[in-house]
């Protein structure tokens, strides 16, 4: 049959392998036509499915009184009240604020400023940098721990300095209540802000030349330039990073669990942390659902106004 | 020659086998420290004895957290294991879902309600049957002291919460550290509730942490409590935050600190390190709870097999559940562990000093129902209103400003709000 069928299709002449060809330029036609959607298919389904199946699940099991496993008895939106009745919970928001906003703002700063630097043609650049991008190689359960270390009153920084005679050195963040969150974005910074170099970086690098010999000619100093000229072309680079730099922050928990594990007290917890706890360990599936959904509201938040600017500015580019 | 030993051997246990009916148990737990490892051996190695296989199913992380993740899982895709370390309140939460088997029958064989003090059962048992099985008793109300550490500040290892301070007073003031502690919010409500036995009573401490009665969760006998356990805030270190529970052990061992207020599970590091009780270190009641007991209690919970359990695997699990409370396990196991027997007619002559004073107290409390259980381990609330209470004892431990008044009231209506 197959051999037949191939010898046919190869003989133009014959009037019965015209309309076969034509049959299987339809199917093999429509076959191209499908064929991007058939292949997509699979990874839309599983996406579908995997993310916003499970968002959608979530969203169901947060209006349920769910305990140790789903139950699905419908309590409206209790476990909402109840979540914003809780003490706890204010404070982790209220941690997940200051912790986003210095966490953000330093690491631009910060990043903005090495990536500056390290664009004057200096020697060994490429070795410098990758110093400063290391420590986002590690995750944040390492970076945790290590900055425990280092924070710790009696093992680290503060120790240190009264051996070398300074007794009056305090730096006691760590486990001090009111300061500890603090300890989270010395630690967080330090880990990201290597990463905001690098995009910073690359983002300079594709500042046209002309444009900055032309402002040379005319006399404009060097910081001059980079005010006027360079970073305002830097506006995508600088939006990508507070996505990126938002959404780390609102996800954070490793680094909450390794470095102060929510102490003291719970005056460190931020939503991911609180999220887990009441989902997984203390049997509140419910209200831990609820205060996911609360979470994906706060990336939605940042998520959905950039996606609508981005995708407005492509369609009048 | 030994091959035809080994083979008449593997024929032998093959027959022996087939004769007890094998069938294979999946035990989930999370002892998996050193000592724990060992303890649950015993049991596996009993449960061979046997003929039964048994199926190791260890998940790591000292709370169970972990592992409870896990059961979770696998419950709810209907394959639970055999059996699984759960304690406490939480059995009743694994009961409400209809997850339990009935233990019944095997407890009436082997006599568990003459065995077992009714405090004790009534956590074993789900709606009056029995579904768990308890494998050790924890005193958790102890005090542990270096008494090298005392002789040098000259005062006695105290016995009442006015002692107490008096003592740490005089170690201060030698430069060492009167109380070790690891702020972790299980260790706090640990020391919370050694404070709330001793100041308030047992009447008091099952009225607020059993019953969850509002007007004692918020009424003057808590904020006395509250006022005590806050000035043993004075006497710990400024590093204690997020310190792990050993590592305070530790600093008594080493002499660095004086005392700690720990479940009897602190044995075990003072064994490790080659310290002697009643030498190197002293294991007393915690101050003003002589007569009190807090237990915590670990126990193993059958799961019902429905349909994917053959008649074999389910008279394992009998079986399993059976042995569990044989003396021969509970005496290894709790040698192993530190912990004692849930029974009363074991011999005690390998258990060491703090065990067998243990053993007497738990007797002499079950019988002056002054047995109480350790809200800060499961034994007396959920983990609902376990979490809520850790939050608030917790918060006010570390905060600055936060006054014990404020706090009871706090305390009062965090419990409502997670019942």
């Amino acid at each position: 049959m197959n051999h037949s069928h191939s010898t046919l299709s190869r003989s133009p002449a014959s009037s019965g392998s015209t309309k076969t060809s034509a049959r299987q330029g339809g199917l093999s036609g429509w076959l191209a036509a499908q064929l991007p959607k058939l292949v997509m298919a699979p990874t839309f389904v599983i996406i579908f499915v995997c993310i916003y199946g499970y968002i959608g699940w979530t969203f169901l099991l947060s209006l349920t009184g769910s305990r140790i496993l789903p139950v699905w008895k419908f309590v409206g939106f209790q476990q909402y009240e109840k979540l914003f009745e809780n003490e706890r919970w204010m404070v982790s928001l209220q941690n997940l604020v200051i912790f986003a906003v210095l966490f953000i703002a330093l690491c631009l700063l910060i990043g903005m400023v090495l990536a500056i630097l390290l664009d004057q043609k200096i020697r060994g650049e490429g070795f410098i940098r990758s110093i400063y991008l290391y420590p986002m190689a590690i995750s944040f359960i390492v970076t945790g721990t290590a900055w425990k270390w280092l924070l710790n009153p009696s093992l680290g920084l503060e120790k240190l300095m009264h051996d070398w005679g300074f007794e009056s050195f305090t730096f006691d963040w760590l486990v001090n209540p009111d300061m500890v969150v603090y300890t989270l974005v010395i630690a967080a910074v330090w880990q990201s802000s290597g990463f905001v170099m690098a995009l910073f970086i690359a983002g300079l690098r594709g500042v046209d030349d002309e444009m900055i010999k032309a402002a040379r000619l005319d006399g404009a100093s060097l910081p001059t330039i980079y005010r006027r000229i360079v970073l305002p072309s830097l506006k995508p680079v600088f939006f990508s990073c507070v996505v990126i730099l938002a959404h780390i922050a609102i996800k954070s928990f490793d680094l909450v669990a390794a470095l102060t594990g929510g102490g003291p007290g719970y005056a460190s917890d931020l939503p991911a942390n609180f999220m887990y706890a009441h989902a997984f360990t203390r049997g509140q599936m419910g209200l831990g659902a609820a205060s996911a959904m609360v979470m994906l509201g706060g990336v939605l938040a940042i998520l959905i106004p950039y996606l609508y600017s981005e995708l407005r500015g492509k369609r009048h580019g | 020659m030994n091959r035809i030993k080994a083979l008449a051997g593997a024929i032998s246990l093959a027959l022996s086998a087939s004769f007890v009916q094998a069938g294979e148990v999946e035990v989930l737990h999370y002892m998996t420290s050193s000592g724990e490892a060992a303890a649950v051996n015993v049991l596996k190695q009993e449960l061979e004895k046997e003929g039964h296989t048994w199926k190791d199913f260890a998940v790591a992380g000292g709370g169970g957290e972990t592992a409870m993740t896990v059961l979770k899982s696998r419950a709810v895709s209907g394959n639970p294991p055999a059996a699984a370390q759960i304690k406490g309140l939480d059995i009743q939460e694994w009961g409400e879902m209809g997850f339990l088997t009935n233990l019944d029958k095997v407890a009436a064989a082997g006599h568990w309600d003459n065995l077992l003090p009714p405090v004790v059962s009534n956590i074993m048992k789900y709606e009056d049957h029995y579904v768990a099985v308890p494998v050790n008793v924890h005193r958790v109300n102890w005090l542990w002291a270096n008494p090298a550490v005392f002789k040098q500040a000259g005062v006695e290892v105290p016995t009442t919460w006015n002692d107490f301070f008096t003592a740490a007073e005089a170690l201060k003031a030698k430069g060492i550290i009167p109380l070790a502690h690891g702020g972790q919010p299980w260790q706090d409500a640990t020391l919370f509730e050694a404070v709330a036995l001793g100041v308030g009573g047992s009447e008091f401490y099952r009225k607020a942490f059993v019953e969850h009665d509002a007007a004692t969760l918020g009424g003057d006998t808590m904020v006395k409590v509250l006022e005590t356990f806050k000035k043993t805030r004075d006497y710990i270190d400024a590093d204690a935050p997020g310190r792990d529970w050993n590592i305070a052990t530790s600093m008594v061992i080493n002499g660095k600190a004086a005392m700690q207020i720990m479940g009897d599970w602190a044995k075990g590091e003072f064994t490790a390190a080659g310290k002697k009780a009643g030498v190197d270190y002293v294991c007393v009641a915690a101050p003003d709870t002589a007569s009190g007991f807090t237990f915590n209690i670990d126990s193993f919970v059958m799961f019902d097999l429905f349909d994917q359990g053959s008649d074999s695997s389910v008279k394992a699990q009998a079986d399993l559940a059976r042995l569990i409370m044989e003396p021969t396990f509970q005496t290894a196991f709790n040698l192993n562990k530190g912990s004692i027997p849930v029974r009363q007619d074991i011999d005690r002559a390998p258990f060491d000093s703090c065990a067998t004073s243990s053993m007497d107290s738990f007797k002499a409390s079950a019988d002056s129902n002054n047995l109480v259980p350790s809200f800060a381990h499961g034994m007396a609330t959920t983990s609902r209103v376990q979490g809520a209470i850790f939050d608030v004892v917790t918060n006010f431990y570390n905060s600055k400003d936060q006054s014990a008044k404020a706090a009871a009231d706090k305390l009062a209506r965090a419990v409502k709000a997670s019942i």
